[in-house]
């Protein structure tokens, strides 16, 4: 039972950066900007965090410099797209790459040092509830903060008037316009959030999750990763959450079953890839419409509700007035 | 609240949309806004709720100057307006919908406008569950919502944008209904704008009338449906001449055919139709009738039976070989099925050039678009973009765009959306080609279209079929009757 719960507790901790990222992108493209600078912000956020905390000797304030980061890579695309008008998939992707390269180039002289960290800060009373306590309340500031961003967007999006404007502008825009939504600030707004995220999420694999910087960088591909995600989880804060937490399990117990098997690293590292992969072609394929209508009546709304994984239907689109 | 426009003046870019435009609607008042398609009603009422601004031109409340920028400066202002195509957010519930927009503070009091919009629901006798999302909703509940809405907000310039199309009777009995209400018991000005004749008859006080972007006439009712045409055209129609050809060879013949949809099943369904005849297919939307419109151009696999075209045995051929058949298929959706949203009227002609060629002559398409633009009356250039055009127009590029001569032409709701004058324009396409030997095959959801035009009409209800062979003495009752189911049985029993 300890052990269970230690794994668990492990699992959540290396998925906090996945779910900071996933949410962040989440409330990007909930308001009809696409980031797909993902995997690259992540990495020179990550190397910029560690380096500013490293010379600093302040973890805090790498986290800060990280979160940085992500938000002027994504406030680039989105200037890019409304005063350029240029496509945010294709201003994206540059940026991946120019972002990761200038982390490797950046970073080169400070890869596998040790560095400031976050500690862990067991929450009193709770720390203490037998086996949640293991699995939630004992891990550093960063988890803690995942949990609070994931039910603090949830309430943000589906209770306030805010997140009224934060989905209808990336819904349709017309709309958001004539009920007093000033759209393009509403995008700037919130690509800056969610990029924020991104970063905070780069800066916590240094500076937590798995602390120091390499070349290359040991959550390469998890950019790509939380991309997925927010797919997987059909842009609702809570699914996109459940998405992080089982990609982490997945390969938790990809590295399990890799140390009590000779199997070839490379081979099990990939199946959390392949059952992504999977997993993605069964919430947007036919399949779940199907799996729904042999489902019986009551249960067809519930199921429908939840498994409904359209995209916001502005996504990507630019806005203008006439 | 009286609303005032004085020397209103819009324009986009060639197109002088409002030209000069000054009209006053008082209080408690239904005003009809008519005119036919792109005669400039929608930027009109844009520019009094707030969509557009105006190259000139001045606006009055109750007397005096307003300046808005915004649809929100207008609805501060009173005015608000129903869009065409209602402006709400698809995934949202209704009652997220009916939130959206209002000065609460950052946390919405849920309840209270739950509330408040089933009172405003219950007063009207609409439909509305707060809880389902917009998706699932009709185009009229869609508008129930957003008057409801608006009036929640307090405005006392109630605009509606052609909303009685796309919406069934029953809404339409209790929408009129509302709007009287509203006029009379809350002094609210109601602007209704509409192609429709008879709607404005029913329903308004006064009217007024737009042509060409100007003002070109006013009434207070009642006045005379030609009164009205003439003022909306300039002078009086009759529908084209229509005398029968005499029927020819079997164009398009099925046999025991059997079509279905997740709804519908149309069974063993027997039917010829002669070169130069028109065969209507009336009946309430989904009764099998666009299953076996769909099954005659090689849309639809039929489950059993055979399509034959010109005696050639068509069945589980592709709509391409249909095509080369000599089919002609113009689709409902004119702008999902029909033409491409985002290319270029010279590109449309390209597309469908004969001679199929790896490389586009772009100079031959432009002459040949030029030539279609002028010979169909097109309002637009060769390189407009299809979506800039209005429905009339693009109706007409669609008839454009048919091959010249077909054996048959299968149209789905061929003038659904146009306003009398692009109706009669494209029948009048229809039936020259039909005096040179086409067969027509048509759907529409106006009982007088279907009445006025065909030899023979068959009735779908519920996928089954009953066939009026003499249009000239059945009334639009009877034919009502059948659309309803009644009168089926009747049939068998006789
Ligand atoms: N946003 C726009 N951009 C360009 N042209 C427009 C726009 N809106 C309307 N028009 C043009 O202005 C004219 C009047 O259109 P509209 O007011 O929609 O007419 P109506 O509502 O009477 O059918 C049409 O020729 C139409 O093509
Ligand atoms: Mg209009």
């Amino acid at each position: 039972m300890d052990e269970l719960a230690r794994i668990l507790g492990s699992i959540v901790s290396n998925a906090t950066p996945l779910v900071i990222a996933s949410i962040g992108e989440t409330i990007t493209e909930r308001v009809g900007v696409v980031n797909l600078s993902l995997d690259g912000s992540i990495a020179l956020a990550a190397m910029v965090g560690f380096v500013t905390a490293y010379l600093s000797g302040n973890a805090l304030l790498g986290l800060l410099a990280g979160t940085v980061i992500g938000m002027l890579i994504a406030l680039l695309i989105v200037v890019a797209n409304i005063e350029l008008k240029q496509d945010q998939v294709a201003v994206g992707f540059v940026l991946t790459l120019l972002a990761a390269d200038l982390a490797q180039f950046l970073g080169q002289d400070y890869t596998r040092i040790p560095g400031p960290t976050f500690p862990t800060v067991p929450i009193p009373v709770l720390a203490d509830v037998p086996f949640l306590g293991q699995i939630f309340f004992r891990h550093n500031l960063l988890v803690y903060f995942s949990f609070v961003l994931l039910f603090g967007t949830w309430f943000v999006m589906y209770r306030t008037r805010y997140g009224l404007a934060l989905r209808a502008v990336g819904e349709r825009p017309a709309t958001a316009f004539a009920r007093g939504t000033n759209v393009n600030r509403t995008r700037y707004f919130y690509t800056a959030v969610g990029g924020a995220m991104v970063g905070l999420a780069g800066a916590s694999y240094a500076l937590a999750i798995k602390p120091g910087w390499a070349n290359p960088p040991v959550m390469r591909g998890d950019g790509w990763i939380a991309l997925a995600i927010v797919i997987f989880g059909g842009w609702h804060p809570f699914r996109v959450a459940f998405g992080a937490y089982l990609f982490a399990g997945l390969r938790a117990l990809a590295s399990t079953i890799q140390q009590q098997t000779d199997l070839p690293l490379v081979l099990v590292n990939a199946v959390p890839w392949v059952l992504m992969i999977l997993t993605l072609l069964l919430v947007s394929g036919g399949f779940v419409e199907r799996l729904i209508r042999v489902a019986p009546g009551p249960v067809q709304r519930v199921l429908r509700n939840f498994l409904r994984s359209e995209p916001p239907a502005a996504l990507g689109a630019e806005f203008s007035r006439e | 609240m009286s609303i005032e426009v004085r020397h209103i003046h819009k324009s986009f870019g060639p197109v002088h949309a409002n030209n000069d435009i000054s009209l006053k609607f008082d209080d408690g008042r239904i005003y009809g806004i008519l005119g036919e398609n792109g005669a400039g009603k929608s930027t009109l009422m844009k520019i009094l709720s707030g969509f557009y601004l105006p190259d000139s031109g001045e606006i009055f409340v109750d007397g005096k100057p307003v300046h808005y920028t915004d649809p929100q400066g207008a609805i501060e202002a009173g005015i608000g307006m129903l869009q065409q195509d209602p402006l709400d957010i698809g995934p949202f519930t209704v009652l997220e919908n009916f939130v959206y927009g209002r000065p609460d503070g950052a946390l919405p009091d849920w309840q209270a406008a739950r509330e408040q919009l089933q009172q405003l629901s219950a007063r009207f006798h609409f439909d509305l569950n707060p809880d389902v999302t917009i998706e699932r909703l009709s185009i009229g509940q869609r508008q129930q919502l957003e008057i409801i809405r608006l009036l929640a907000l307090g405005v006392r310039v109630l605009i509606l944008d052609e909303p009685t199309t796309g919406i069934s009777a029953l809404q339409k009995s209790v929408l009129f209904g509302s709007l009287k209400r509203l006029a009379k018991e809350d002094g609210l000005t109601v602007l209704f704008v509409s192609h429709k004749l008879e709607d404005v008859l029913e329903l308004c006080d006064e009217v007024a009338v737009l042509r060409l972007g100007r003002l070109v006439g006013q009434a207070k009712l009642p006045v005379t449906t030609d009164e009205l045409v003439a003022m909306m055209f300039g002078q009086e129609l009759a529908p084209p001449s229509h005398e029968k050809v005499a029927p020819g060879d079997v164009v398009l013949e099925v046999r025991d055919l059997t079509v279905a949809s997740h709804r519908v099943t149309v069974e063993g369904l027997n039917l010829q139709i002669r070169a130069g005849e028109v065969v209507g297919l009336a009946g309430l939307d989904g009764s099998g009738q666009e299953l076996l419109m769909r099954a005659s151009v090689g849309l639809l696999k039929p489950l059993k039976g055979r399509v034959l075209i010109n005696g050639q045995d068509m069945t589980g051929r592709p709509f391409r070989a249909f095509l080369e058949a000599g089919v002609g298929f113009g689709a409902a959706g004119r702008l999902e099925e029909g033409l491409v949203s985002g290319l270029t009227l010279t590109e449309h002609f390209a597309l469908v050039d004969p001679e199929q060629r790896a490389w586009i002559d772009w100079e031959r398409a432009r002459a040949v678009t030029e030539e279609r633009i002028n010979h169909y009356n097109i309002y637009g250039r060769p390189d407009s973009p299809i979506e800039t055009l209005s429905g009339g127009n693009q109706q007409r590029v669609l008839m454009a765009l048919m091959p010249s001569s077909p054996h048959i032409l299968v149209l789905e709701h061929p003038t659904r959306g146009l306003d009398v004058e692009s109706a009669r324009w494209i029948w009048e396409q229809i039936l020259a080609r039909r005096s040179e030997g086409t067969a027509v095959l048509f759907t529409s959801a106006d009982l007088d279209e279907i009445m006025t035009y065909s030899d023979r009409i068959l009735v779908f209800y519920a996928g089954q079929v009953t066939e009026v062979t003499e249009p000239e003495s059945t009334t639009v009752e009877e034919l009502g009757h059948l659309i309803g189911g009644q009168g089926i049985r009747k049939e068998a029993a006789a």
